[in-house]
């Protein structure tokens, strides 16, 4: 298992688990592509607290879902990320595509 | 300059032997006591390589990756990740951060930029048909400084 879906009513939020390369990232896409299709969430958090490593695959991951809910005419928000994924993520820039919180989210869930 | 250690590995191109080439090349390395984020550098380097590798020069095919990982004096450590595919025909062109032939925009073009970003040097050498050696360089820095 390499996501877990915590699914609110319009929002989804998926918890990235173990690590995200080319070879894992394939299924987390799959799993996440089929709750929004189903769901059509306004929000989609994407919670990277249990990631423990993370190549630009990640950064395809992040990008392919930031376009799908523009469709959805939603936005996405990136919590928990380590120094390291946050040094990724800032080489591509997605900070200024997603709002990226290195704080716990634990306060605003349920 | 003096190696004193090397380790060489080779490995069929499967997507699942991604992480196993991470994982070894930061085995190998431990023995320098690098920082967390020196072994996370070292590791997503090797990883965005091996990738390119699979996706790109062995595209719709399995064939042989060939890693060899070097510590030199000064706690210097070369990695050159060799495989027999494709090759590049644009070096400089493949090397642009954004620049993907992936077409379903799930590939972010990012691997060589990763790479430049997290180690000292990259040297690509590629001949279409041939194949592409990427070879990395990355000093740690000293116990004493740290």
């Amino acid at each position: 298992m390499s996501v877990r879906l915590k699914i609110d009513d319009k929002e989804v939020t998926a918890y990235l688990i173990g690590d995200i390369d080319h070879h894992t990232a394939r299924d987390m896409r799959e799993e996440i592509d089929n709750c929004l299709e189903r769901n059509r969430p306004r929000l989609l958090n994407l919670d990277f607290r249990d990631v423990s490593f993370m190549d630009s695959s990640g950064i395809g991951l992040v990008m392919g879902r930031y376009r799908l809910m523009q469709e959805l005419d939603g936005e996405v928000r990136i919590y928990n990320v380590s120094s390291h994924i946050k040094r990724v993520m800032r080489l591509a820039g997605l900070d200024r595509l997603a709002q990226i919180n290195g704080g716990k989210r634990d306060e605003c869930v349920k | 300059m003096n190696v004193l250690n090397e380790m060489k590995l080779s490995f069929p191109s499967k997507s699942s032997n991604e992480s196993f080439a991470r994982v070894a090349v930061s085995a190998f390395i431990a023995a320098l006591d690098p920082t967390i984020d020196e072994l996370a550098d070292i590791k997503t380097a090797v990883s965005e390589a091996v990738t390119n590798s699979i996706v790109h020069a062995y595209k719709d095919t399995i064939g042989t990756i060939y890693i060899h990982a070097r510590i030199l004096d000064d706690r210097k450590i070369t990695i050159k990740i060799r495989d027999t595919g494709c090759g590049i025909g644009n070096i400089k062109q493949a090397m642009e951060p954004m620049y993907t032939t992936c077409t379903t925009g799930e590939r972010a073009g990012l691997g060589f930029a990763v790479m430049q970003s997290f180690m000292d040097k990259v040297r690509v050498r590629s001949r279409p048909f041939k194949g592409t050696s990427v070879t990395m360089e990355k000093t740690l820095t000293s116990k004493e400084e740290s």
